[in-house]
């Protein structure tokens, strides 16, 4: 009873899957790259396959734990990569103009300048989401139209270069021989793990995204929370931002984050946090974002031509979302599986039958765990 | 079913909603959109009477340049009137023009072969979107997210490199000019107007259009109706990947080459030009002679750039941006009416 019990809650943890196919993405490099796991110390630096997808993973994880709390309000943020674009191109056009580019301060105020812009983003589009009550993918459609051609307008059309060694370290430097960016997407994830599942800030979120009329009635103010969540995401893709640029020294605000909205909901939607709203989990989304950084990596080591990363993506997609979704559950998978997770009952009922008994016997044992 | 497809003038319908109707309720945000290109129009004419504007080809430009971006709005309205959302639009573009160049030039098979088959492909893909946002009901954003991702890896995995067009029938198509008088229309103009055409006859005229409207409307409601919603969203979404399979084709013909990088972020010009164009985002209201404005807007913001000369790309962008937050905005004013 109590190695089946234990087996259940393996098996039910919801951090299994994004788990096992990042563990399934890794071990597939082995055979191309005999190497793959092996980490060396060059220069006080550390290299490895492993570091460098953490390293070029790093904007993407920030981007998507910003996202997942915006997605677990049940709204969506398609304006990070815009506001990633402008926040860099903020931060480098104040750089390029000093006469110092290295001078500490500079640089401190030119990342305020860029994180301060990204903030006003968040809150506009916070208050367009919960004061104004339009839908989320809409009113964060116009900060994702508009926010490029404002990055465009700041860098003035140009792809701006600085030199500084201070900004060089967040996005590309290393630091106690890992690079930094590392320890910077730890801070954040950490702050926010500890906001929102050592306060009662995550519950409220989820009781927001679950039901937002409810929570306003038992007195949560849910509008608040959404703004907060909304300014919270776009500082997250304002950091990422920086790190984006600050990586290639460079702030070009037409491609500077390109579709990494796409990548970070594919990330929240991969790491479990349904798109619906109510739950969320940020190590799910950490997971998920080293899930698609793993897959990038293992497409160009395998050989296969860059080009067909798209495809993989779309067919990673299809397939998490399928194998989400209750109904496909039931269709596919039978009556048992698709009444364990709360279908509808609507499963054929060709396939009913044959199945009831093991629907019947799952359902009193799930009572029970 | 016979009951959705009853006439608004139905005899039971109380003088008060008549007023309501009369009054312009659902019309009001064409009527904003049509008065804005109005005065915009204006305003131009005024500003660059020196340089030409007031030539009628001018006008006539706005059809040329923009059609594509027409009959993809057009595609995008069915969508969202049916309260779904389609933002593959662009990469199916992309990957038609991809398609198109590759098969023309590279296979060397006739372009009036080609046209039936990229059309196949795009209305396929957009029929395997909407089996799948009906049948597994997995949110319509994220399975044309996919439909995005995919077209537009299919498009790299044709070529990594743009195909430029030098096929005699296709710059014969591309340049053909249709002479009206005061000035002339392409062929991909001519057809983006049939298009607007058939649209605007099936959305109000047909039962099927009918039924777009009820799903859009309240899913609920159409659904106790009898309203078979499902076959109707899957017809609406391979409706739009029709749309963009053709517009995808007109862009061809207008830029003369396949490229990987063609129409990215198209469907964000798409939608907006549905939103200007007073379609409201929940589904169920809106009309699609007000995307044939939403569309002369943002060709007509285009077109002022050009004659203002100093002005750079980007103003667009923020242009649209600001637009789209302006009627978004009036929607929203406009719906919270219609509440109380």
């Amino acid at each position: 009873m109590t190695t089946s019990s234990r087996w259940r809650a393996l098996t039910h943890h919801h951090l299994l899957w994004p788990v096992a196919v990042l563990v399934i993405l890794l071990l597939v490099n082995v055979p191309f790259t005999p190497d793959f796991f092996s980490v060396r110390m060059t220069d006080g630096h550390l290299y490895g396959s492993l570091v460098s997808i953490v390293l070029f993973g790093s904007p993407l994880i920030l981007v998507a734990v910003g996202m997942t709390l915006v997605i677990a309000t049940g709204g969506i943020d398609l304006s990070v990569g815009a506001v990633a674009a402008i926040t860099g191109a903020l931060a480098c056009s104040y750089i390029s103009d000093q006469a110092d580019q290295s001078a500490l301060s500079g640089v401190l105020l030119a990342m305020g300048l860029g994180l301060l812009a990204a903030v006003v983003c968040g809150l506009w589009n916070g208050f367009l989401v919960a004061r104004m009550g339009i839908q989320p993918i809409i009113a964060t459609l116009i900060i994702m139209v508009a926010g490029r051609g404002v990055a465009q307008l700041i860098t003035n059309g140009q792809i701006i270069t600085i030199n500084s060694e201070p900004y060089k370290l967040i996005g590309g430097g290393y630091w106690l021989a890992l690079p930094f960016s590392i320890f910077v997407v730890a801070v954040v994830v950490a702050v926010t793990v500890a906001l929102t599942r050592r306060t009662a800030l995550g519950l409220l979120v989820e009781s927001v995204g679950s039901n937002a009329e409810a929570s306003r009635l038992v007195g949560i103010r849910s509008l608040r929370i959404k703004i907060m969540v909304y300014a919270f995401c776009a500082l997250c893709a304002g950091i990422a931002g920086l790190m984006i640029s600050s990586n290639t020294s460079a702030a070009d605000g037409n491609n500077a984050g390109l579709w990494i909205e796409l990548d970070a909901i594919l990330a929240v939607v991969i790491g479990g946090t349904s798109l619906l709203g109510g739950r969320f989990s940020i190590g799910g989304t950490v997971v998920g974002a080293l899930v698609i950084q793993t897959l990038t990596t293992t497409i160009y080591t395998i050989g296969v031509p860059t080009q067909t990363n798209l495809v993989f993506k779309a067919a990673v997609v299809i397939v998490v979302c399928l194998l989400q979704s209750p109904k496909f559950r039931a269709k596919v998978f039978g009556a048992k599986f698709g009444a364990r997770s709360g279908a509808k009952g609507n499963a054929k009922p060709a396939a009913a039958p044959a199945d009831t008994a093991a629907a019947t016997e799952a359902a009193p044992k799930m009572e029970v765990s | 079913m016979s009951t959705t497809t009853q006439s608004p003038s139905a005899p039971n319908s109380r003088t008060t909603s008549k007023a309501v109707r009369l009054l312009g309720d659902r019309r009001m945000p064409v009527l904003a959109t049509a008065l804005l290109f109005l005065v915009m129009y204006i305003a131009s004419l005024s500003r660059y009477q020196n340089y030409g504007f007031a030539e009628p080809q001018v006008f006539m430009n706005l059809f040329i340049d923009n059609g594509y971006l027409l009959v993809a709005a057009v595609g995008v309205t069915f969508v969202i009137l049916s309260g779904g959302i389609d933002l593959s639009v662009g990469s199916v573009i992309g990957f038609t023009t991809m398609f198109t160049a590759w098969l023309v030039e590279r296979q060397g098979l006739p372009l009036l072969a080609v046209i039936p088959m990229a059309l196949a492909v795009g209305a396929l893909g957009g029929f395997l979107m909407g089996y799948v946002i009906h049948n597994f009901e997995i949110q319509p954003f994220i399975v044309t997210l996919a439909g995005l991702f995919l077209f537009r890896g299919l498009c790299l995995v044709i070529s990594k490199e743009s195909i430029s067009i030098g096929d005699s029938s296709v710059t014969g198509m591309a340049q053909a000019q249709v002479s009206l008088g005061m000035g002339f229309l392409s062929i991909g103009a001519i057809v983006a107007l049939a298009v607007l055409a058939v649209a605007f006859y099936v959305l109000h005229y047909t039962r099927f259009g009918r039924r777009v409207y009820a799903t859009g409307g309240n899913e609920q409601s159409a659904m106790l109706m009898g309203l078979p919603q499902g076959g109707t969203k899957i017809a609406v979404y391979t409706t739009s990947g029709f749309c963009s399979a053709l517009a995808g084709l007109l862009f061809t013909l207008y830029i003369q080459s396949g490229d990987p990088l063609h129409a990215t972020g198209m469907e964000l010009d798409a939608i907006a030009a549905v939103v200007i164009g007073g379609t409201l985002l929940t589904g169920g209201s809106g009309y699609v002679l007000g995307t044939v404005f939403g569309v002369l807007v943002l060709g007509l913001i285009k077109t002022i750039i050009q004659f203002e000369g100093t002005l750079s790309s980007w103003w667009t962008k923020i242009a649209t941006g600001v637009l789209l937050c302006a009627f978004i905005l009036i929607q929203r004013a406009m719906t919270a009416r219609n509440k109380t």
